[in-house]
């Protein structure tokens, strides 16, 4: 865990540098900052506000997902809605039930901002604004209240007005007790929904600003800019922030190679791989994984790969491979290709120098590995092979779909 | 006795035509040689067994209740790894029919963005079928193609509740006859990645209909993936199930579908939490079911609704979403407008069967200039002569939830004289009168008139059905 929390804060100042924490936390709001890139789309940022607002701890927040905070009564399409604004990466604005520490729901007007690579396009973290909903609109069910102004007792006396036989007085008592039955059973009295008023959404819209303007700032000292909008269109070998979302999820070592960049580089390595080779991410993310072999590797075992590859096969082989310590170990490796759901080109074709040519509907051949003489199963007992497999379907399942949709806005 | 001409799909790889099967049938001697899990093959056989732990309360994702859960975002859950891993095992295998990965699949560009994948290789069986439609309810036929009749190499694992409250997993666990356990197959014709069949108690070839228990199973299916894009859906008969042994459907596709996007309006809360919507500006119309005090609760409402359905001969769809948070209830009545000839002969050409999949808004074609014609209009047609129109829509529901009351009522509200007959005697003591049984359905139109007062909870809920309709009559 502590690695986890030393990756969040490693990551976000390198970005925006240290100071840019004392900046964020001089603006009032109530707001929190994610990383897709993370596995687990992490919170990394909380502000004061926030803190204040729900009750809980940074430490309690830091490195967990914004979903600790939804509960029962939160309305669930709305929740998909928030979820495919992530996937598509573009913003949005939506009324929300949130629980705070103590388990007491509020409604707050949420309003989510994306952060964007400037040079790459990429998304680099989501900001989240939350405002509380202080104005009091009763909404509940149809438009009706069964409160004593009017609405609910008018109705009332139609339905008995019009009843043709006769009902004995015990039973209006029932009826009134029943109809109370629709409040909350907890005896808060919170509403299905609840609409911010403008104020609030200006609120909002200026803590965005105000945030965004303070990341800009930062990510100026540190060359790594970033801005509000999507700059510049990401480049080959993108990998959006929804898949790496839906990757991160994968918790086997595994990585993804694109066949259609020169020498067929890695754009993936998942944490597991970068645990099990003792790689740092950005030494391997953009090489072709040839520097995972070694002077005993035996080179027909290679041969093998290049032709599974070339033949759109999924093979396992026994590989020795080696880690960035220069120890080796018995790698059992499962490669797969991956098919985009298009039958179209994702990223511009390289032909001519690529030492293989692929057919343009795999988007990527996925490489999962385990070391040998690992426990051969895991804790539920799962087999070896099962896992691996495992993986290679989630993997299917993220790039397929992905690649079915219009794919990240570009606003 | 209405019917349709149909081609069916093929599921198993074993699945015949009826005349071949019953030629076949008189061949079999002991050991079909097919390994299927019928008694000739089934003794000694072994499946993996997976055990799920019977959660009833939600998960809640907060971290408040005592248990500090530190995880950031659940990792892929088991029951998930386990479906994802085997399906793909089957894969390499070469069990299915073709590589569904190879099929062209988009979203098309609109505002709720339905899916169009081309399909040519689902329904390659070009001799037609004669299938009974009118009738939702069909006793099971052992000479039809039934899931007794799939190899064993077809299943993926076996799916029980587990004994001791915790989940366990055996990877290979003896089949136990007697007690005919749950499988997951796989279905040789699949529609996404991961298609998968949930044959709930397989030995005992139950029919294509709904009961509490097989229901509750399926619920507890989609809440153990944890997956809100495992989804699971179910077909009655006449509303294109095809086959009368009782199953659900699952698959992957991690994009929301339309039927998930439409907005929704509360129409009432039961007594157990249940809170149930409707369907605005879809073009099907169908009811939400979503909360409940416990996941039994949610799946004993719903089951309630469906079994009225299948008793009045109304054939419908189940679509369970968001790991069987939300549940969608669809009735519809296109095999029966295509058996009296009223659909048009540019949507029949299109050889689509509006089933769950493609009333959620996942339409399989099977010709690519249907594919590449796809538009959201053309979806939207499609589908809107799936639905009921709304007046026969407004007497299904009201049938709907007389149904689910009278259930909410027997389960745990205190039950006060149930009076069926307009003429029934006055009880003593405060207890109410009988009405007027059938005061709901004039409700309906509009007029509102006698209340039927049974039990409390049935009362409570039918009073604020009733409120509910008033309230719209009264926006107009």
């Amino acid at each position: 865990m502590d690695s986890q929390l030393g990756l969040i804060e490693q990551s976000f100042n390198n970005r925006y540098t240290l100071w840019v924490h004392e900046a964020l936390d001089e603006l009032p709001d109530s707001f929190t900052i994610t990383d897709p890139s993370i596995s687990g789309h992490p919170i990394v940022f909380a502000s004061r506000g926030f803190l204040k607002m729900s009750g809980f701890s940074r430490a309690e927040i830091i490195g967990r997902n914004g979903r600790m905070f939804q509960g029962p009564r939160t309305n669930r399409r709305t929740i998909m809605e928030i979820r495919e604004a992530i996937r598509e990466e573009r913003p949005i604005e939506v009324n929300l039930l949130n629980y705070k520490k103590d388990g007491t729901p509020f409604w707050m007007l949420f309003k989510m901002s994306l952060v964007f690579g400037k040079e790459d396009g990429r998304a680099t973290h989501f900001v989240a604004v939350q405002v509380p909903i202080v104005s009091r609109k009763h909404m509940r069910n149809s438009g009706m209240s069964y409160s004593e102004d009017g609405g609910g007792s008018r109705l009332r006396e139609i339905v008995f007005g019009s009843c043709r036989r006769e009902v004995c007085s015990d039973s209006l008592l029932d009826l009134d007790r029943v109809l109370a039955l629709d409040s909350d059973d907890t005896g808060l009295e919170i509403e299905d929904s609840c609409e911010a008023s403008d104020l609030e959404k200006r609120k909002a819209a200026t803590a965005i600003d105000n945030i965004l303007s303070v990341l800009t700032h930062y990510s100026q000292l540190t060359g790594r800019l970033v801005c509000g909008k999507r700059c510049s269109l990401p480049g080959m070998g993108f990998i959006s922030s929804s898949l790496y979302i839906s990757l991160g999820r994968i918790k086997q070592s595994f990585v993804l190679i694109d066949p259609h960049l020169p020498d067929m580089p890695m754009v993936y390595a998942s944490d597991a791989f970068l645990k099990l080779t003792g790689y740092d991410r950005n030494e391997v993310v953009g090489q072709n994984c040839r520097f995972l072999n070694g002077v005993d590797t035996d080179t027909t075992v290679l041969y093998q790969i290049k032709e599974s590859i070339q033949t759109e096969q999924a093979c396992t082989v026994r590989i020795l491979n080696y880690r960035k310590d220069k120890s080796s170990f018995w790698n059992l490796l499962h490669i797969s290709p991956i098919r985009n759901a298009s039958g179209k080109q994702l990223a511009s074709t390289f032909n001519s120098t690529s030492f293989t040519i692929c057919p343009v509907e795999i988007a990527y051949f996925a490489a999962v590995h385990t070391e040998e003489g690992c426990r051969n199963q895991d804790r539920h007992g799962l087999s070896l092979e099962m896992r691996q497999l495992s993986a290679i379907g989630a993997i299917k399942v993220a790039v397929r779909s992905l690649s079915m949709g219009a794919g990240p806005s570009k606003s | 006795m209405l019917r349709i001409k149909r081609v069916p799909t093929v599921v198993s790889n074993y699945q015949k035509e009826e005349t071949e099967e019953a030629a076949a049938a008189a061949r079999r001697v002991s050991g079909c040689g097919r390994n299927c899990l019928n008694k000739c093959c089934i003794q000694g056989a072994k499946l993996p067994l997976y055990a799920f732990k019977r959660v009833n309360k939600f998960k809640t994702e907060m971290g408040v209740h005592g248990h500090e859960v530190r995880e950031p975002e659940p990792p892929v859950a088991f029951l998930d790894s386990l479906v994802l891993g085997e399906w793909e095992d089957r894969v390499q295998r070469g069990l299915f029919r073709y590589d569904v990965t190879a099929c062209e699949t988009r979203v098309i560009p609109g505002q709720y963005g339905f899916i169009a994948q081309l399909n040519e290789g689902r329904h390659l069986k070009k001799r037609p079928t004669e299938f009974r439609v009118d009738k939702v309810l069909q006793p099971f036929d052992g000479n039809k193609f039934n899931f007794t009749k799939v190899g064993q190499e077809e299943v993926l694992f076996q799916f029980e509740a587990s004994e001791d409250g915790e989940v366990q997993f055996h990877p290979s666990a003896p089949i136990d006859v007697e007690n005919s356990p749950s499988v997951v197959a796989i279905n040789v014709s699949p529609i996404e990645y991961g298609h998968v069949l949930l044959i709930p108690r397989v030995l005992e070839c139950l029919p294509q209909r709904i009961d509490r228990d097989s229901f509750l199973l399926a619920l507890y299916m989609a809440a153990e993936a944890g997956n809100p894009y495992f989804r699971l859906g179910y077909n009655s008969l006449g509303a294109f199930a095809t086959i009368n042994h009782l199953h659900f459907q699952a698959y992957y596709m991690a994009l929301p579908f339309p039927i998930e996007k439409a907005p929704t309006k509360k129409i009432i809360s039961t007594g157990s939490g249940v809170k149930i919507s409707e369907l605005l500006n879809y073009p099907v119309r169908g009811l939400v079911f979503e909360g409940g005090n416990s996941l039994e609760d949610l799946s004993n409402t719903v089951s309630d609704a469906c079994i009225c359905l299948q008793e009045n001969n109304i054939p419908y769809n189940v679509l369970i979403a968001d790991c069987g948070k939300r549940i969608f209830l669809l009735p519809q009545c296109y095999a029966e407008k295509q058996a009296l000839g009223e659909v048009s002969s540019e949507l029949l050409d299109t050889q689509v069967n509006p089933a769950v999949w493609e009333i959620s808004g996942h339409m399989v074609l099977k010709r690519k200039k249907d594919y590449e014609e796809a538009s959201e209009e053309n979806a939207w047609r499609l589908l809107a002569e799936v639905s009921l129109s709304e007046e026969r829509y407004q007497e299904v529901n009201a049938l709907i939830f007389e149904a689910i009351a009278r259930g909410d009522d027997a389960n745990g509200g205190v039950a006060e004289s149930v009076i069926g007959e307009a003429d029934a005697k006055p009880k003593s003591g405060g207890e109410v009168d009988a009405i007027n049984k059938n005061s709901c359905p004039a409700m309906v139109s509009g007029t509102p008139e006698c209340l039927v007062l049974h039990g409390s909870r049935y009362c409570g809920l039918m009073i604020r059905y009733c409120f509910y309709k008033l309230a719209s009559a009264m926006t107009y």
